[in-house]
Order: structure tokens, then sequence, then C-alpha cells
């Protein structure tokens, strides 16, 4: 038996702010309406809703998934909330997808939120209980320490330098302008900027990484036959992958992300892609901080291992290069509710291979694009590759 | 696509009202090791894809799901978390090989409730935060008020909810697993402290730990690696209204539609004559009743009057929690979905001892959350 | 889609609209607190440390020492029960300068965090912690460190009676 197809026919997406006066429900709520309307459907043809947020400590609130299920329209309807701390974003459209491919559901509708403003004094604080609660908690350890360390390795590994890398900042604050919906777009952005900008752990500096933000982003995904009625520019899921790595984050090499490969290799698999540099025309890889982006491109085998900063020094993953790279802005510029965030880069492929990018189109009418997402503890990664053919 | 899914092995370590001894991560080792023997299969070899159903406020822990893959030996493989009960986990499983993209998939759940020193705190942060929290109230209350407008309604009297915590903490005597086994009379029951009137203390389920671990597979794989597949014919799931002040209360509209959706996949119309017997949710004891009427099992108000002929006593026409439920097993958190599903697989395996049912074909596994959601599942299996 | 649409939703606070009274809000503080059983594995590691002694344990099919030690290898899956004392001497594998404490607050001396691979346990295999007794400006990656341990009546188990690892004075 064949496999199930399943296509995404609807997005939506609030703007990404720094404090929204919308609660998270409201949010989910303004991006489902949204996604809906853009494809002329009704909650009633929803037979199913998928839910991704990440942890409940941003918000302190237990079981975050129940408390927000009517503003993401579960009221009455099968609803799970999945999870893989910052790789949700873009695991929750795999989990649309399972939901149709496994003929349970025709139509699904697949919503990210996440409101980090909540936490007091500021949403860093509540990264403090992701670590070990006996072996590593106890040292007070900060989100910063372990993406400073990992990209202090990676620099070190390659011999890459911090310039090398801000081109990466750079590049996606300047696509972010173009953003509709962007916190930290800036057209006029250098490389001086970002290595200027106030030292937060060394190696990391303030323009390194991805602003904390609240928003929500929604998607419709059908089965073949729903598609073929409500569309005639459905974007279809190619191949999806997923892969955990070890908890014991100090047992491994810090420069390569082999998860992000995994998860690659399982997606390219299922989409019959044998040489992915050049059968994929665009790529939202996971940028929070700017090396992130490096390690992913690597990571997914788009680049060769430390040689990826030097796409954007060339100008090759520029919105007009040869293998346009984050051109909706990414992290950085678009800004990081995470979860949020991870599935902003899925609407950004929809958006950009159904040619209504706007001003971030890319040229060229791509056929094929990937999102991709990591999280957890440097540990995850999610994969989803989209086209405009089943 | 694979139409058919199997449940091809089983590992369980418990249940205990504490387990200072292990870890969590040695306690889901263990359950997960005789999973993996019970199904023939190595996890670093055989199974596609991992499903831990866990929430972070009960592990207290960030973003848990980090946590997950070393112990199940999921290292670098497919693993994600539900937010979700045991039998969301077991139902995710089943899309996920129906796909075809994954053949064996295991979900595994734990409960360490011992370990979460502010429960009842804790447990209040599922209220909203900014229209009922600020009440104070234990949410234990949501119960007290649910059960009052339920025995309104149908007339079910105190003496009949009553009446199934004797019955679930007797079956729980003749169940290894159980810790809370008793042999209590209804007076003793109907004497004791209140929790949140008409609600009382022994009624609410106390917590255990324990872990469970479910391998499933597609047809085709259950059929060459096990001798005694249980296959999975319906799944459903539903969530209901999203806060107190939308809810109906004497009724349980959600886990009608979990049924209707399980029901429809297994082509049952008359789900009374057509399944043998039943693992419900009574985390508290009125829920078992309310749980019955929900699930078609007779009309609403019935059930009470079911447990007073001794319709749900392990000799009666529908066994309900033979196992002793959570009343008797104690309370797993989001693990009690999976607990209930093994009970239904030990039973139509013929593997569950002194409290084995004769002839049974078709069992079902239902669960809730808990309050103060609205969100429960419904699972169907068969020999 | 969104070349179609001109307006999104979505409404930006500043923080002047609290301090006006504009936006009202409810401040709360979650009471969770947890006693975790620290099992086998962690409660030998932790024991250890009461003694002055970093804890590994050996996989003899992988042939590879961890650290902290587990009672399941997560690459063979097979049980892990031997447990091999380790020395507290190691190499940086990595570190940042950190001016940030966990909750935000901004502070002038860097706390700088690192990765430690300990000696005796298998290569790229160590723990996090933090360097003291060291300018910010001489760490670096492949530095030589040793562990300061908090004196002996005052460990409790605990991976905060190792205070810091300090540089090891080279030749």
């Amino acid at each position: 038996m064949g496999m199930r197809k399943v296509a995404v026919v609807g997005a939506g997406m609030t703007k990404f702010m720094r404090r929204a006066q919308e609660t998270g429900k409201e949010l989910s709520w303004q991006a489902a309406r949204m996604a809906l309307a853009s494809c002329e459907m009704t909650l009633d043809d929803i037979q199913a809703v998928c839910l991704g947020t990440a942890p409940d400590a941003f918000d302190s609130i237990h079981l975050k998934g129940e408390y927000l299920s009517d503003g993401a329209g579960a009221w009455g309807k099968p609803y799970m909330r999945s999870y893989v701390g910052g790789g949700t974003g873009v695991f929750a459209p795999i989990q649309g997808w399972y939901h149709v491919a496994s003929g349970l559901f025709d139509a699904v509708l697949v919503v990210c939120e996440e409101k980090m403003s909540s936490f007091y004094p500021h949403a860093q604080g509540a990264f403090l209980t992701i670590f070990d609660h006996t072996t590593e908690r106890p040292l007070k350890p900060n989100l910063l320490w372990i993406f400073a360390m990992e990209m202090n390795r990676y620099m070190q590994t390659y011999g890459i330098s911090k310039e090398d890398i801000a081109h990466v900042a750079v590049k996606n604050k300047r696509n972010a302008a173009d953003h509709p919906c962007a916190l930290l777009g800036n057209p006029d952005i250098t490389v001086e900027d970002v290595l200027n900008s106030e030292l937060l752990a060394w190696p990391v500096n303030r323009l390194d990484v991805s602003p904390v933000s609240d928003g929500a982003v929604a998607l419709v995904m059908v089965a073949e036959h729903v598609a073929k009625r409500v569309t005639d520019k459905p974007v279809w899921i190619q191949g999806v992958g997923w892969s955990l790595d070890t908890a014991y984050w100090t047992n491994r090499d810090l420069a390569y992300p082999r998860y992000v490969e995994y998860a690659a290799r399982m997606a390219y698999e299922m989409a019959g892609i044998k040489e992915p540099r050049k059968e994929i025309n665009i790529v939202e890889p996971y940028d929070p901080f700017d090396y992130k982006e490096c390690h992913h491109l690597e990571g997914l085998l788009l680049a060769d291992r430390g040689q990826a900063p030097q796409l954007a020094i060339d100008g090759v993953s520029l919105r007009d290069g040869d293998m346009p790279v984050c051109p909706s802005g990414g992290l950085l510029g678009v800004g990081n509710p995470i979860a949020a965030a991870g599935l902003m880069k899925v609407a950004e492929i929809f958006w950009q291979l159904r040619g209504e990018a706007g001003a971030r189109q890319v040229p060229g009418q791509p056929k094929r694009g990937l999102a991709q997402a990591w999280g957890d503890l440097m540990q995850v990664g999610t994969v989803v590759i989209m086209g405009t053919n089943p | 696509m694979s139409e058919r899914v199997a449940i091809i092995g089983v590992g369980w370590v418990g249940y205990r009202p504490s387990t200072p001894e292990v870890s969590y991560k040695e306690l889901t080792y263990e359950a997960a090791v005789k999973a993996y023997a019970d199904a023939g299969v190595n996890p670093r070899r055989d199974v596609d894809s991992f499903i831990t159903v866990a929430e972070d406020f009960i592990e207290g822990t960030s973003i848990f799901d980090e946590y997950v893959p070393d112990q199940l030996g999921a290292v670098l493989k497919p693993v994600h978390t539900i937010g979700g009960d045991g039998l969301h986990g077991l139902a995710t499983a089943h899309m996920l090989i129906r796909t075809g993209q994954s053949e064996i998939v295991v979900v595994e759940g734990h409960s360490k409730a011992s370990n979460v020193v502010t429960l009842p705190e804790v447990t209040a942060y599922a209220q909203d935060p900014i229209i009922n929290r600020p009440l104070g109230l234990n949410t234990d209350f949501i119960a007290g008020m649910e059960m009052n407008r339920y025995l309104f309604e149908t007339g079910t009297t105190l003496e009949q909810c009553a009446a199934v915590l004797v019955k679930n903490r007797r079956n729980a005597l003749r169940n290894p697993l159980a810790p809370y086994g008793a042999d209590l009379t209804l007076d003793e029951v109907l004497a004791g402290p209140p929790l949140a009137w008409p609600l009382g203390r022994y009624e609410a389920a106390k917590h255990a730990d324990g872990a469970i671990v479910i391998v499933l597979a597609s047809e085709e794989r259950a059929r060459s690696l096990c001798d005694k597949p249980v296959w999975v014919i319906g799944v459903g799931w539903c969530n209901g209204a999203p806060s107190l002040e939308s809810r109906v209360w004497g009724d349980v509209p959600y886990i009608q539609k979990a049924a209707d959706m399980a029901y429809r996949q297994a082509g049952i119309r008359q789900p009374h004559l057509a399944i043998d017997f039943a693992e419900l949710d009574d985390t508290y004891a009125y829920k078992e009743l309310q749980h019955m009427e929900a699930l078609g099992f007779c009309r609403p108000g019935e059930a009470g009057m079911l447990i007073e002929e001794g319709a749900t006593e392990p000799d009666g026409e529908m066994p309900v929690n033979v196992s002793g439920g959570s009343l008797g097993m104690g309370n797993l958190l989001d693990a009690n979905g999976l607990a209930r599903a093994l009970e239904v697989v030990l039973q139509l395996r013929g593997e569950a001892g002194q409290r084995q049912l004769d002839e049974v074909e078709v069992g079902l596994a239902q669960s809730w959350r808990g309050v103060p959601t609205t969100s429960g599942a419904v699972a169907i299996l068969s020999n | 889609m969104t070349s179609k649409i001109k307006v999104f939703p979505g409404t930006p606070l500043r923080e002047v609209d609290f301090k006006e009274g504009k936006i009202l809000y409810r401040h709360d503080e979650m009471n969770g607190q947890y006693a975790w059983d620290t099992g086998i594995g962690i409660g030998s590691y932790l024991a250890a440390l009461k003694e002055g002694v970093l804890l590994g344990s050996y996989c003899r099919s992988c042939r590879r020492t961890v650290v902290p030690p587990r009672t399941v290898c997560e690459w063979c899956f097979r049980p892990m029960n031997s447990y091999i004392p380790l020395k507290d001497t190691g190499t940086v594998n990595t570190f940042s300068l950190c001016y940030i404490t966990w909750d935000l607050k901004r502070i002038k001396e860097p706390e700088i965090s690192a990765v430690i691979e300990i000696d005796g346990a298998s290569p790229l295999h160590g723990i996090m912690h933090k360097l003291g007794e060291v300018d910010p400006e001489d760490v670096h990656i492949g530095m030589r460190v040793q562990a300061v341990w908090k004196p002996a009546d005052e460990r409790e188990g605990a991976i905060t009676d190792i205070l810091y690892f300090k540089p090891i004075k080279e030749g």
C-alpha cells in the first residue's frame, strides 16, 4: 500500500512581540483563525488539533496544552500536545502529518504558541530547570553557558572566527526587515554592529542571540482529496525526520550535531532525496544563535563540516543566492517565541513555495524547501521537507 | 499503510507508594527491559520510534523530553513526548504505525508521584492563572462540584459511589501489582472524612510510583514476532470544555466523543454487548460510574444500579476494574492510561493470574487526565 | 498569503504600559517542591563526591568509561555495574565567560563555565562545572585543570562539593 499524501493548505501567524497584550489562548486563536481563513475553511472542517508549545515554566501553567485548548480550536475535538523542547515548532507539523497519514483524519489544525514574557523577571530564569536536577542545577547554570560553550567548541574545532559567524546574524536581521511580523528586522545592520554589541557570555554577544518573544503560528494540514478541493496550490509534505541524542551532553562531541544529521537522513530517505545540496531550493534551519544556523546546515549535509559560515560570507545563502537560507529572517530577525518560531519556518517554506512571500520571495520559483528545528539539551533535530509536487 | 496494529510486548514496575531506591531513569529502564524481552525486540536495532507521556511540572524538570532516550535504548532515534495521558501515547503509536513509516513503536509512561513534595500546589497551577487560581482552592474542589451535580442529575447515591471504592480495593487484593488492596465495608467508606463534599477522602485514589512500557507493531511484524498479539481495534481521544465556567458539570461529553471515535473504528454499535470487560478511570470513585454511562455501557443514572447488582464485579456481566483500578493500584498520573491498557492486555493474553477473567475477547481501557482537565482517551483491544 | 495580508494580529506592549497602570497583571510565585530520588547510579556519584572522589562507570561491551556513572549504557542498552574512581583532574573541552547570572543579573567578573573531560574517563567524556583561580583572559580549550574541593567536613554529597576547577601549573 502506498503512503497517504498530506498537504499544507493554509497558514497564519501573529506578530512576534517582546510582550503581547494577548494571552497565549488569544494568540493561538488569532493564528488559527488566520490559517483557516487563508484556505476558506472553518473550524467545523477540522477533525483534530495538534498543539506545540515549549516549557510550562514560561507561564507557570501546569498542563499548558489543556489550558490552551480553546485558543487552539480544540473544544470537542481530538487534541494532543507534542513536545520536543526547542524542536517542537517543526515537530508539530510532523504530528499533523502522522494524524492525516495514518488515515484517522482528513483535516487537522496545527497550532504553535509561546508566551515567554509572563516569566518574571525574565524568561531566561525558566531555563534553570532544564538542567539535571541533581548533577547540574545546583551549579546555577545559565542557558547562555551551554550555547556559548557549544559555539566555542565549534569555533575552536574548525578555526572559525566570531566575525565569520556574525555574517549570519547580519543576513537574517536584514532579511527580517521584509517580514511584517518581525521583531528585530534591520536593513542596515553590519558585522561591526554584531561584534560590538554587549557581551553576554563569551563568545556570545547580544546580537548573536535571538530575542525572547510572544507569538503564535498555525497551519492547516489535509489529505489529498481535501487538498484538491480547497486549493490549486497545495504544498506537500515530502519527508519528515526527528532524532534525539543522549541526555548526557557532556559525554559527546559538541562540535557537530549528529542528531540533526540522523533526522535529516530520515527525511531525505522518505522524500527520495539523494543529493540534498542539489535538490533543495530553500532552507530554514533553526537559528536561535547565529552559529546554530551554521551548525545545522552542516548537520543537514548542506555544507561541509566547518564550512557553513562561508555560505553567508560568500552570499550563497542570501535571498538571491544559490541556496537561500532563512529568507524569512529566521529567529534572529523575526523573533524566537520558541515553538511558534519553529512553525514560522514551516509557514515560510509554505509561502515561498506558493510564491506568496511578497518582499521576501526568493527568485526562481522554488520547488522544494526544508525547515529544521533543534532543542532540548542541544540534543534533538526535527526536519520537514515540503515541495510543490506530492 | 499498515491498517492493523498490535501490542506485542508489555513491561512494568510497580506499583508502590514510594520507590526511594531507584531514580525515574532506573525505574523506567527496568520496565523497558521487561517489555523488550516480552516482545523479543532489541531497542537499538528493531524499534523505529519512541513516545513518552510526561508533564514537566510533575517531573520537576522543564523540557523533560531531554531525559527520556537513555533508559529506553532510544539514543539517536526518533523520540518524542506527548503532553497527555498514556492512552494518548498509545494512540500516537497507533497512528505512527498506520502511516507505514514505522513498524515497531514503543510507548513509555512513569510516575514518581512520591517525589513531588507539593503535588496539590503544583496541580493548582493547572487552574486558570487569572480567574481561578487566585481563589486559592485545592483543585479537588472541582471533583466535589462535579460529583455533586452528577448525583443531582442522575439520582446516583453516595452509597453507590462508595461501592466503587469497596469493589476496586477488594479487587486489588488479588492483584500483586496493587499496593492499596483492602476489604472495606460501605459504612467504613461513608463514615470517612470528607475531601470536597460530597466527595470523601477515601474516594480519591492515593498516588503511586511505577513505570509501564508497551511495544506496538504493524500486522506483519506482529505476526512474525509474537504468538499472542493483542490488536488495537479502536482508539479515540477528545477534549471538552476549556474552562470551569464553560463546562457542563454532571456529564463528561468528551469521554462520549472519544468512545464514539473508538467504537466507529472497531465497528461497535452496542458497547455493552461487544465489550467483555473494561478498565476505567476511577481516580475518584464516582468517576467510574460517570465514565460507564459516557461510554454507553448503560443509560445515565443506571451505573449506580449496576454496581449495586454486582454487574461490574469480576464475576458480573461487565467486569470493571478487575485490576483494582486507580483506587486499588494507585494514581499513576499520566501513566494511568497505560496501567489500564496493561491490565486489558494481560487479561486478553490469559496472563492475569488469580484475577483472570474467563473467555474474554474484547476489552476497553479509558483514561482521564484528572482535575481540572476535560481530556480523556479510549482504547479498545482484542485478542 | 503573507503578501496579500497587510495587517497581522498582535498588540505589543511597552514597559511603561504596566507602570502607568494601563495594563493590569497578576503576580504569582509557584510553589513546586520536589525530592528527587537519586537512585543507584547518581546516588553512588553523590556518595563518592562526599568522600572527595569523582566516580565513573564502565561498560564492558562498549569499553567506555562514563561520568557521571549510570546503571545502563545508553549505546548498547546493557546494564553497567562496575564503578570506577576517576581522577579529579581533567582537560577543558570548552568554556564560556558568562557576564549574566541564571536569573539575568549583570556581573562584572564573569562566571566561567566549562565542560571538563575527566582523566580516567573515555575521550570526550566530561562533566559541566565552573573554573576558578584563573584570569578569564588565560582560559583556553585544552587547559589542564584540577578540582578544588570543599573541606571534608563540609561536604554533603552534592556536585557543589567541588567548588570549581583551577588550572594545574604546567612545567
